[in-house]
């Protein structure tokens, strides 16, 4: 490695102030200190510090999201398969077909987002930042598989520029830009985003998945189905009309975004943050907590007029985005509630309000990400009751004390 | 006497303990007064290069309480007042002549008076502020530490052997200063022997040591309140003042960390030069960091620099231990040194010490992740917010806040531990630093 920090060392001049390429001087310091640690040591303050950076949470929250990945790509193959008629077709053909439908999405979000942040680093001559590290990975795997490219290309760019960039970038966002990107998409192209035919890949890609529908072959949601259902108890079934049962819902194999299934493999990577202390565990069990509490309550009221609530409150947090939103998006540290009482009022909202959304709002078949968004906007003014508290009992000692 | 146990903080474990606590002698010839060390004492000069000082000589005094002075640890000639930038002094320097002349100070008159003549008053501290005390304030209480639980720190056992009868004078003495309480925080360890005072045991990691922390689970300070706070060490040197009459200059230095061969302590005199404390202990010169103090709120000294206040530990660390650091930020080494999971270190376990360099490890980014200060300030303060308000300097905020009862050391664990690697000790020494202007 010392050959390349020796080039680094030697093209470094072009890049600053002066050189050649001065233009390009954050993205340049954005690759040197990827590949190298800066041999900065502090000056003042203390002499120590730990080695967890930003980069490091980042790369955390990556890895964490990769059994959803894996599981979201394999998916997108098994729908496929299913949907044609050849359900016995080998892992790693549906693997491969998922990986190439799945593929452009990803390089389209980190292009788009990552090439926004460049240039605003470059603009305000800061460090590139590690941010949208994440949200480049989020973004794919909230959307369904079928949103177009251009789709995704323009809802990245609106969520970057006008969720994160103009509030001052990384850590300063209000909303989650994951979450912004996926709402705008929701709201922009309503009709490429929900119904039948956004969820599950029909068609061959690069001459992979060959094969025509089946006639019994319907794309919906389970949570798709329910909203449109006329009967109080109706049957949720999968795309090519068998049931659908609790652990079918928790192991995944259902047509849905494409992290999002996979119940299992979103609490693997909920131990991965939660071992490593890189998400609140507060935040994370009150959302639970909130979904079965407000699942529960629907439940007990079945109404016909609203037949998400004959859904068990089990089944409302394996269906849909729940899981993922409670994990992934409810426990970002930013647009979160950052103090530790406000962690679990916040979080027990989001997800009381997603299952009350999912469940009396028939024009939202899902609300896990509504619910966030929202609480996203209400975070501050719980922190503030938080911190008032806090200021009023030391105004109170003081009163005492004299 | 109340059992306090501290739950948030860390205890970091890292190489270079003292294991052996015989005590060597270190002889100097240069000695150095460092005002930085002195913080809300502006230095007006008492002597000039040349003169003559005793051992307890004021050599200089604040601007606008003239009464309050610095005065030498050792009988000599001032040799050199170093000066920086805007003729700022930096350092008085004072060769010693190797005659034990010093300076008998009169103990019969009022308490305050002759701890502010032999120099000792300013190894005190007050809250708010966190500067040497204003003696126009009779302060609300009075806080004595008696350990350090800052890493690889020395013990205060070893410091106060055969000086309890001091410690106990020296609470007498401060006793008359103040209205309240003198209190006394231990480690349910070592309980010194005294009287007169209430005494508070604090179990439990970093930083329960600190003053501002003691205070906090003791009794917390108010806006409006003054409360004065020192070391157990400074304690007994008020006390031995004034039984004999003389300022024991002399000190007990711990000489630790992973760069130093034979972590030991040494007796010297305050402010003596680095390189007669390290001698040739240091293994690696060229690429060691030299902090007098411990690692986390030290000053960051130079191998030819002196030691510095409060005078009782040198650490020393590599600098930068692999300049190539290959994606350090994906590293799964378990030598990686972290408190958190996110890195391997915990397979090691706790009992293995860490060899950290000075790096900063990652650039400087907005606060990201929520709750990292919290975890490590066992005090009822959002640190956090006050952080962000000191940045903005709300006053009105940073009073609600708390930011009467903190001092930059308190915010040393959250600094170490910050994944933004913000510079929070010195973000508060500004503003307090910016406040103090404000409020006089």
């Amino acid at each position: 490695m010392k050959g390349l920090r020796n080039y680094l060392n030697r093209i470094k001049p072009n890049f600053m102030p002066g050189g050649k390429y001065s233009k390009l001087q954050s993205v340049f310091e954005g690759f040197e200190s990827f590949l190298f640690t800066p041999n900065t040591t502090s000056a003042s303050g203390v002499s120590i510090h730990d080695s967890n950076d930003t980069k490091r949470t980042m790369t955390v929250v990556i890895v964490s999201l990769i059994p959803c990945l894996l599981f979201g790509i394999y998916n997108i193959g098994y729908q496929h398969y299913l949907a044609i008629g050849n359900a016995s077709a080998g892992f790693w053909e549906m693997f491969l077909y998922g990986f190439v439908a799945l593929l452009p999405t990803i390089v389209v979000s980190y292009a788009v987002g990552l090439g926004i942040e460049f240039i605003g680093a470059q603009i305000r001559h800061h460090e590139i930042q590690e941010g949208f590290l994440v949200t480049g990975l989020l973004i794919p795997l909230i959307c369904p598989i079928n949103t177009p490219l251009w789709m995704i290309a323009v809802a990245t760019a609106f969520a970057v520029i006008f969720a994160k960039e103009i509030f001052g970038g990384t850590g300063m966002n209000i909303f989650n830009v994951a979450l912004i990107t996926r709402a705008f998409l929701f709201f922009a192209y309503p009709a490429k985003m929900s119904g039948d035919a956004a969820f599950v890949a029909t068609e061959p890609i690069l001459g992979l998945g060959q094969g025509k529908v089946v006639d019994a072959f319907s794309g919906a949601t389970p949570l798709g189905q329910i909203a449109t259902a006329t009967t109080a108890d109706p049957q949720i079934t999968n795309i090519v009309g068998d049931p659908v049962s609790t652990l079918d819902a928790f192991i995944g194999l259902i047509p849905g975004s494409v992290g999002e299934t996979s119940t299992l493999c979103i609490l693997i990577g909920a131990l991965v943050l939660l071992f490593t202390g890189t998400a609140s565990w507060k935040i994370m069990l009150s959302v639970f907590a909130g979904g079965l509490f407000m699942g529960f309550i629907a439940h007990t009221f079945p109404s016909a007029t609203y037949p998400a609530s004959s859904l068990s409150p089990i089944d409302q947090i394996c269906l849909g985005g729940f899981a993922f939103a409670a994990v992934f998006m409810a426990t970002d540290p930013v647009t979160g509630a950052r103090t530790e009482t406000g962690k679990y009022i916040y979080g027990f909202l989001i997800g009381v309000l997603a299952i009350l959304i999912r469940v009396y709002n028939s024009g939202y078949p899902e609300g896990a990400m509504l619910a966030v968004l929202l609480m996203n906007a209400f975070a501050p003014l719980i922190d503030y009751f938080v911190v008032q508290s806090n200021i009023k009992r030391r105004l109170k000692r003081a009163k005492t004390n004299n | 006497m109340a059992e306090i146990k501290i739950k948030k903080g860390i205890n970091l474990n890292l190489k270079g303990a003292i294991t052996d606590t015989a005590i060597t002698n270190t002889s100097c010839k240069n000695f150095a007064i460092t005002p930085d060390d002195f913080t809300g004492v502006v230095p007006r000069l008492d002597v000039k290069e040349g003169d003559k000082v005793d051992a307890g000589s004021t050599i200089y005094h604040d601007k606008s309480h003239p009464e309050v002075k610095v005065t030498s640890p050792i009988a000599g000639n001032v040799k050199a007042i170093v000066r920086g930038e805007r003729r700022k002094i930096e350092a008085i320097i004072i060769e010693a002549d190797g005659s034990d002349r010093a300076r008998t100070f009169d103990v019969k008159s009022a308490a305050r008076d002759t701890l502010l003549e032999s120099g000792l008053w300013c190894a005190m501290r007050q809250r708010p502020y966190d500067i040497v005390p204003d003696p126009n304030v009779k302060p609300r209480d009075i806080f004595i530490t008696a350990f350090d639980s800052a890493p690889l720190a020395p013990d205060f056992a070893l410091l106060l052997k055969d000086k309890e009868k001091y410690l106990q004078k020296g609470i007498e003495v401060l006793a008359t200063l103040t209205d309240g309480d003198v209190y006394l925080g231990c480690r349910p360890e070592w309980i010194p022997e005294v009287k007169g005072c209430i005494v508070n045991t604090f179990a439990g990691p970093h930083p329960a040591g600190n003053a501002g922390v003691q205070i906090a689970n003791a009794k917390p300070v108010n806006k409006g309140e003054t409360v004065w706070t020192l070391d157990a060490v400074t304690a007994a040197r008020i006390g031995e003042l004034f039984s004999t009459g003389k300022v024991p200059f002399d000190t007990i230095v711990a000489i630790t960390g992973e760069s130093v061969r034979n972590p030991h302590y040494t007796r010297c005199t305050m402010g003596c030069s680095i390189a007669s404390l390290t001698g040739n202990e240091i293994g690696n010169p060229d690429n060691c960091r030299i902090v007098s103090g411990n690692l986390l709120t030290g000053s960051h000294v130079a191998a030819d620099g002196y030691l510095r206040f409060p005078y009782r530990q040198l650490s020393a660390i590599t600098e930068v231990r692999n300049p190539a650091d290959f994606l350090g930020w994906a590293s799964l080494s378990p030598k990686r040194f972290s408190i958190y999971h996110s890195f391997t270190r915990w397979l090691l376990g706790r009992g293995k010490p860490a060899t950290p360099d000075a790096k900063i490890n990652g650039g400087e980014r907005a606060i990201i992740m929520s709750g990292e200060y919290d975890r490590m300030l066992p005090m009822d303060i959002l640190g956090e917010y006050l952080i962000k308000a000191i940045i903005a300097f709300d006053i009105d905020k940073m009073e609600q806040l708390g930011i009467y009862e903190i001092a930059p050391e308190d915010f040393a664990l959250c600094e170490f531990a910050d994944t933004s690697k913000l510079p929070l000790q010195k973000i508060i020494r500004e503003g307090l630093d910016k406040l103090y202007k404000e409020m006089n």
